[in-house]
C-alpha cells in the first residue's frame, strides 16, 4: 500500500475545512463491515481488492477532493512513472491497435493477471476506422498528427498512459504502468499506435 | 488522523470541482439500430418462457416441507405478487432486514419450503436452485410490468441502506481504480457501443434499474438484478460480491430510490 509523505502538511491544510462528525464515523465503520462481509475471492480477483489505496479513497465521493489534495495526489503519482530505460518510446503500431481494442484482463474470469488488453477503445475514439469506441475519455483521433512528436509531448503521453492520476488526481483512466496492467513493451506499441504517421490514428 | 480519514470526511465540505472526462454527447446510428431491434421483439419477449416456468415453480409443492410459495409475503401481504417487485427493496419487520426481491424469495423458500439459502447462494448462475430462483424472479417481475417504481424510503433502515449504497456507488478500488460512477456517473456516455445510464439521476436510474431483470439476447439467458450487479462488479475488476449480500442490496436501494416514480419495464430486453 502506498502512503503519502505529505500527510502532515496536508492535514494542516485540510483542518481549515469542517471535520467529519461522529455519525459519519459510525456510518463509515458500518460501511467497512458491509464490504468485508459482502465480497469473496474468485479466481485471480482476490478479496483484498476491496481495500483502497489512499488516493482511491480520496477520489470516492461525488465531487473531486479539494484542489490541494488533488495536487498532492498528482505529485505522488508522478513519482511512480518509469520512462523507457533505453530511451526509445516506440514499438509496433499494429500490435498497439490490438492492445487498444482488447478490453480483457484482471477480472475473475481471466486466468492470469498478465497478458491484459489496454481497453482504450472502451473509453476513447482513436482511429479513422474503428467506430466501436466509447466516450468516457476524450477523442484521441489524429493524436500524433495534431500534437507533433516533441520530447515534451512524448514524455507527457507516456506518463499519462503509465499513470493517468499523475496529471488528473481522480482521472477515470487506469494506471496502466503503475498498476501492472500493461508492460513497458505494450505501452511502446500503444505509443506507436498514437504517433506513427502510418497508424490509422493519424492516416485516413 | 490520517490522510485518508481526512480526505473522506472533508471531501463533502471542501468543494473544489475537478473537471473530469470531457467526451461529447452523441446518439448515433448504432443506438437507432438497437432501438429498432427492441421494437421488433417487443411483442414477443422471450422472458415469457422463463416466467411461465417460474409461475409453475411458485405454485409447485417443493422442498423438505413440500410446500408452495403461494403464501410468500413479498411486502404486500401473503400471496400478493402483482405490483410487489415495483416496491422492492423494502424493509421487512419479520426478518429485520432490508431485502431485495431475491433475498426475500430466499426467505420464503427457507421458511415455507425448508430450502437452505446456501443451496442458492453457493450455486452457479443457471444451475440448481439458483436456476429456479431466476425463473421465479422472471414470473414475479412480469407481474409488475407497467407499474411505477414505488420505494418506501420512510423507514430509517432504508435511509441507512441508501447512504451505504451511495457510498458503494462512488467507492473506487481494484487494479483499475474503478467505481460504479466511473461508468455510470456522467451523462450520455458509452463503453464501445453500449450506452451507459447515468445512475445518479432520476431518469437514468429509472431506465437502468427499471429495465432489469432482463432477457439478454446476446446469450439467450434471463438475468436477475443480482446477476447484473455481479457482472458489473466483474467489469469493475472487484472481487466477486456474494449472492444477496448487503452490498448488492445497498446498491439496489440507492438505484431504486433514485429512480422512484419511473416506470417498471421488467422483464427488460437487452443486448
Ligand atoms: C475508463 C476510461 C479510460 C480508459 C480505459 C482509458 N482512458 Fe485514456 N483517458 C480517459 C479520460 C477520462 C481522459 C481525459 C481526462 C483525464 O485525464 O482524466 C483520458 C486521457 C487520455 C490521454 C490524454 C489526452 C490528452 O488530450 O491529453 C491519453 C494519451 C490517453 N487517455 C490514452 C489512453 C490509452 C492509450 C488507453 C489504453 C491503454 C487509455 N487511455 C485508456 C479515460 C480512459
Ligand atoms: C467498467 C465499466 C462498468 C462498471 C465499473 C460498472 N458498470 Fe454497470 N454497466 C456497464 C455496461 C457496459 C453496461 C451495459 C451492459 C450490457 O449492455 O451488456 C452496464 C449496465 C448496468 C446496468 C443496467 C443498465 C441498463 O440500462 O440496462 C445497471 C443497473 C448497472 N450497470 C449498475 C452498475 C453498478 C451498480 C455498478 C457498480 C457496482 C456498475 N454498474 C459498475 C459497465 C460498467
Amino acid at each position: 500500500m502506498k502512503t503519502y509523505a505529505h500527510t502532515v502538511a496536508l492535514a494542516s491544510l485540510l483542518l481549515a475545512c469542517q471535520g467529519a462528525g461522529a455519525a459519519d464515523a459510525e456510518l463509515h465503520a458500518e460501511f467497512k463491515a458491509m464490504l468485508d462481509s459482502s465480497f469473496k475471492t474468485t479466481g485471480i480477483a482476490a478479496k483484498h481488492r476491496i481495500y483502497q489505496l489512499d488516493f482511491q479513497a480520496a477520489c470516492s465521493q461525488a465531487q473531486a477532493p479539494a484542489m490541494p489534495v488533488q495536487k498532492a495526489i498528482e505529485a505522488e503519482q508522478l513519482k511512480t512513472i518509469r520512462y523507457p530505460a533505453d530511451g526509445n518510446y516506440f514499438g509496433n503500431w499494429k500490435e498497439g491497435e490490438k492492445i487498444a481494442i482488447s478490453g480483457r484482463g484482471l477480472t475473475w474470469t481471466d486466468k492470469t493477471p498478465t497478458d491484459n488488453g489496454g481497453g482504450c477503445y472502451n473509453c476513447h475514439q482513436m482511429s479513422h476506422h474503428e467506430i466501436a469506441y466509447g466516450t468516457i475519455g476524450t477523442s484521441l483521433l489524429e493524436y500524433g498528427k495534431t500534437r507533433g512528436r516533441s520530447d515534451e509531448v512524448l514524455r507527457y503521453t507516456w506518463g499519462k498512459i503509465w499513470n493517468a492520476k499523475a496529471f488528473n488526481a481522480c482521472s477515470n483512466m487506469p494506471r496502466n504502468g503503475d498498476a501492472d496492467i500493461l508492460t513497458e513493451q505494450q505501452i511502446k506499441h500503444l505509443m506507436a499506435y498514437l504517433f506513427d504517421p502510418e497508424s490509422p490514428v493519424n492516416k485516413k | 488522523m490520517n490522510y485518508r480519514m481526512l480526505s473522506q470526511g472533508l471531501a463533502g465540505a471542501c468543494l473544489v470541482l475537478g473537471t473530469l472526462g470531457a467526451g461529447s454527447a452523441q446518439a448515433d446510428a448504432t443506438t437507432d439500430e438497437i432501438a429498432r431491434y427492441r421494437e421488433m421483439i417487443a411483442d414477443g419477449n422471450p422472458s415469457e418462457l422463463f416466467a411461465l416456468q417460474g409461475e409453475e415453480l411458485w405454485k409447485q409443492k417443493r422442498g423438505p416441507r413440500n410446500a408452495s410459495l403461494e403464501q410468500c409475503d413479498l411486502g404486500l401481504g401473503p400471496g400478493v405478487v402483482k405490483g410487489a417487485s415495483a416496491r422492492l427493496p423494502r424493509y421487512f419487520k419479520d426478518t429485520g432486514r432490508v431485502q431485495d426481491l431475491e433475498t426475500r424469495l430466499m426467505t420464503c423458500m427457507e421458511t415455507l419450503q425448508g430450502i437452505d439459502p446456501k443451496t442458492i447462494i453457493n450455486a452457479a448462475w443457471g444451475k440448481g436452485e439458483r436456476e429456479k430462483m431466476q425463473a421465479i424472479v422472471a414470473y414475479v417481475v412480469t407481474e409488475s410490468h407497467g407499474e411505477k417504481i414505488d420505494i418506501d424510503m420512510k423507514p430509517p433502515q432504508m435511509k441507512k441502506m441508501y447512504e451505504l449504497g451511495k457510498m458503494t456507488f462512488y467507492y473506487r478500488g481494484g487494479p483499475m481504480d474503478f467505481s460504479c460512477a466511473t461508468c455510470h456517473g456522467d451523462k450520455d456516455k458509452r463503453i464501445r457501443l453500449q450506452d451507459l445510464p447515468d445512475l445518479r439521476t432520476q431518469a437514468g436510474a429509472a431506465a437502468g434499474w427499471g429495465s432489469w431483470p432482463a432477457y439478454r439476447v446476446s446469450n439467450g439467458q434471463f438475468w436477475t438484478m443480482q446477476h447484473r450487479l455481479n457482472d458489473c462488479f466483474r467489469q469493475q475488476r472487484f472481487p466477486e460480491p456474494i449472492y444477496g449480500s448487503d452490498v448488492t442490496i445497498a446498491l439496489s436501494v440507492y438505484m431504486a430510490a433514485t429512480g422512484n416514480g419511473g416506470t417498471v419495464m421488467t422483464p427488460g430486453i437487452k443486448r
